[in-house]
């Protein structure tokens, strides 16, 4: 009798357990890491769901190319995550849920997020989500080269030819292969562009890639590859748009300056840490401008979720000011939360390196020129960004001339975006 | 000892009758769906039941995507369902094939897809014939008594068994600026040499990576093929005091032919679709120097952000019809050899 009394209870216990289980929801979301940002969302997320037994979540970290082409297809297939860190902001904007009625209050997020809500949706005002981190192009120096080869640094208002000038010495004087590196990215290319005078669009907002200060830009990037200021090992090695970035033979201190962006920040405090003397910059200037391009990642839930409460539970407790004042102290992210930016965020490194360099990054947002600000919300920004890269890639290694360069940009935009149109 | 045998051979039975079981029991549950079905429809028409799960297979996984990639490549737009996806007719291959010159690729509106056609043909040519002669002599020397014969097959044989993302990355390590063959190359006082930024010596560790990686396979179909050659008309040959590059081309080559049309073929194909390896390699690099027709395939397809499958589907088909025709040439090979 006993034995069937414990039988009972202990098949109770566990259709119990079982239903509970079968009663919580799961949640999936996309992740991609530049640093340490997937561990302590991890750790966020734990907690979260020690708040919230009924939800559970899962951090599928994926490479970065499978969130730039990966899923895409998935969207449009209906086999999405729940929710996913994205950078391609506007272009999937298609697919993303409108928080706005699963949210508790709207206007906390309008209020903190408000500008870069229409970046993730260009055409409304919906609330798809909020910066895991805020951009900003720029450069990077190893200043204790500069110190080793008596050069001094170009100040405030140098222009990219005054850098060129100095990194060139630098490596000239102490057997540096590379003076100068920049991401193979087109977005890390517009910035300096705009600089140069680039408008991006015409007068009636069509993209509008080719102009004098685009081509100001190109001749110097390719006069650069020429002369041996820029390696041809890292735009002139691969074809089509593919990204490389030289942060190993920038902690290898075999490049000068590095043509970059904020996010790199966490990794070179913990790869390089104080190796050497790793500066950030500000944005050299160009004859109309002294500009980077802002940008970033964002965390965007997806509209073909089965569970849009759910979602909207988990992004509430995500975007609350505590949670993310956490979330980029501990990344070293630049917080995109306008309550947070103004605020301030204790960053969690002792690093005086870091800690410039986030000065340097987070203070260049007010020069952003707003061209810039109009390029990155741009829905169809890739296109241009890819067009320009390839192109200017295929003219550097000899395949094109610049003139034929700049007519095949032209008619990569037109066909992609016709295309698209259709 | 008769009493052991007789033991054995017991517990052998035993151990078979057991194994057998169960077997025999799902051969009796099949027949009886088997017998019945062959009443219905006939013995004769018996092969197509069996032939059934390997076509539906095949049917599922190769035809009706075919058809897929054929209706895919008469629509346009972006949407990934093809109910969605405005039709377009022959317009994708229109633009394909809008050439002023097509001997000169940057007069094309899709200049990286006749880039990719003629980077493609290049490597075919050199990847093709030094696979085949190098499988060759390999083979040969591999059919010689020579000490630790198993041991090379094995060694040549073993980078087939390798992922072609790990061939790659092995040898981007190798080939890198700070690289091991670089390191060797400054050891010995020469120059440090960037291969990825040059297009000539991009195409060639292309090449050299491919013939390194399958080699050792389209060895193996030759010594299988050298193997098979009576060893009677070498001992004639020898009598006859024939010379070694009469006995060569006069006994081994032409009864190797039917093989190394095989090879030939195989590696054909193979060349053709070429992609994995390469893009790990030089990621089509430097420029589009070594971009092959697939990566121009995936590039129009995934990597832009407007995602064209209709005209990533229209070359698809373009490279669809020479594969079919090299495998058509390849049945024949094979058939005539068969009839041989």
């Amino acid at each position: 009798m006993r034995r069937s009394l414990k039988l009972m209870a202990a098949s109770s216990l566990f259709a119990l357990v079982a239903g509970a289980a079968s009663a919580q929801t799961e949640l999936r979301m996309m992740w991609y890491n530049d640093g340490i940002e997937g561990e302590v969302m991890q750790s966020i997320l734990d907690r979260f769901e020690e708040a919230h037994p009924e939800i559970s979540v899962t951090l599928d970290v994926v490479p970065y190319q499978a969130v730039l082409e990966s899923l895409p297809i998935q969207l449009a297939a209906g086999n999405g995550p729940d929710i996913a860190r994205v950078t391609d902001l506007g272009g999937l904007s298609e697919y993303y849920l409108d928080l706005r009625p699963y949210v508790q209050d709207p206007e906390y997020w309008e209020t903190n997020f408000g500008p870069f809500l229409d970046w993730l949706d260009p055409d409304g005002d919906a609330i798809n989500g909020f910066m895991t981190q805020l951009t900003v192009t720029g450069p990077y120096v190893n200043r204790t080269l500069f110190e080793q080869a008596g050069v001094d640094m170009p100040g405030d208002g140098a222009t990219w030819e005054d850098w060129a000038a100095a990194v060139n010495e630098v490596a000239g004087a102490l057997d540096i292969p590379i003076p100068m590196a920049w991401d193979r990215s087109g977005h890390r290319v517009a910035g300096p562009a705009i600089s140069q005078g680039a408008m991006m669009f015409d007068a009636d907002g069509n993209p509008a890639l080719v102009d004098e200060g685009l081509q100001r830009m190109a001749q110097l990037l390719y006069d650069w590859h020429q002369d041996g200021t820029m390696s041809l090992e890292l735009w002139g090695s691969v074809s089509g748009s593919s990204y490389l970035g030289a942060n190993e033979d920038f902690a290898n201190a075999n490049v000068v300056m590095y043509m970059s962006g904020s996010w790199q920040i966490p990794q070179f405090a913990s790869t390089i840490g104080d190796a050497f003397d790793w500066w950030a910059v500000p944005a050299p200037c160009g004859p109309a401008a002294c500009t980077g391009m802002p940008g970033g990642a964002a965390l965007a839930a997806i509209g073909d979720t089965e569970h849009p409460e759910e979602v909207g539970i988990l992004m509430d407790y995500l975007a609350q000011e505590e949670v993310l004042a956490e979330f980029y102290g501990r990344t070293l992210f630049i917080p995109g939360h306008l309550g947070l930016a103004s605020s301030g965020i204790d960053f969690d490194t002792d690093d005086p390196r870091a800690a410039h360099a986030l000065a340097t990054f987070a203070g260049a947002v007010p020069s952003i020129s707003p061209v810039a600000f109009a390029l990155q919300g741009y829905p169809s920004n890739r296109v241009m960004f890819n067009a320009l890269i390839s192109r200017l890639n295929e003219a550097i290694v000899g395949e094109l001339t610049l003139d034929e360069a700049y007519a095949r940009m032209e008619e990569d935009i037109a066909n992609q975006l016709a295309e698209s149109d259709r | 000892m008769a009493h052991a045998d007789d033991k054995a051979t017991g517990i052998g039975d035993v151990l078979q009758n057991v194994v057998a079981w169960p077997i025999r029991i799902l051969f009796k549950l099949i027949d009886y769906p088997v017998t019945a079905i062959q009443n219905v429809i006939g013995i004769r028409r018996m092969p197509w039941l069996f032939l059934l799960p390997n076509l539906a297979f095949f049917g599922m996984f190769v035809i009706i995507p075919l058809f897929m990639n054929f209706a895919y490549s008469l629509t346009g737009g972006t949407e990934l369902f093809i109910s969605e996806r405005p039709y377009t007719g022959g317009e994708q291959y229109g633009f394909l094939f809008d050439c002023d010159n097509y001997a000169d690729p940057i007069s094309c509106r899709e200049d990286r897809f006749w880039k990719g056609i003629f980077n493609t043909a290049v490597f075919i040519f050199f990847q093709v014939s030094f696979m085949v002669l190098f499988s060759l002599i390999t083979a040969l020397v591999l059919n010689r008594e020579i000490r630790g014969r198993g041991f090379w097959r094995a060694v040549f044989f073993f980078p087939v068994l390798l992922s072609p993302v790990v061939v790659a990355l092995i040898w981007k390590w190798i080939l890198l600026r700070d690289g091991i063959l670089n390191a060797f190359l400054i050891s010995i006082g020469l120059d440090r040499i960037l291969f990825f930024v040059s297009p000539e010596w991009a195409m060639f560790w292309a090449v050299f990576v491919s013939i390194w990686a399958h080699m050792g396979f389209y060895t193996l179909i030759l010594l299988a093929g050298l193997q098979a050659i009576q060893p009677d008309l070498y001992e004639a040959a020898e009598m006859d005091g024939t010379r070694k590059e009469r006995v060569f081309f006069r006994i081994t080559l032409p009864l190797l032919w039917p093989n190394m049309l095989v090879v030939i073929v195989l590696a054909l194909i193979k060349g053709v679709q070429v992609f994995d390896e390469v893009y790990v390699l030089t990621g089509g690099g430097p420029g589009t120097a070594t971009q092959f027709i697939v990566q121009y395939i995936y590039n129009t397809a995934f990597t832009n952000q407007v995602q064209n499958f209709g005209l990533a589907s229209a070359a698809s088909m373009v490279l669809g019809v020479v594969l079919f025709i090299l495998t058509l040439t390849q049945l024949a090979a094979t058939r005539r050899r068969d009839n041989d």
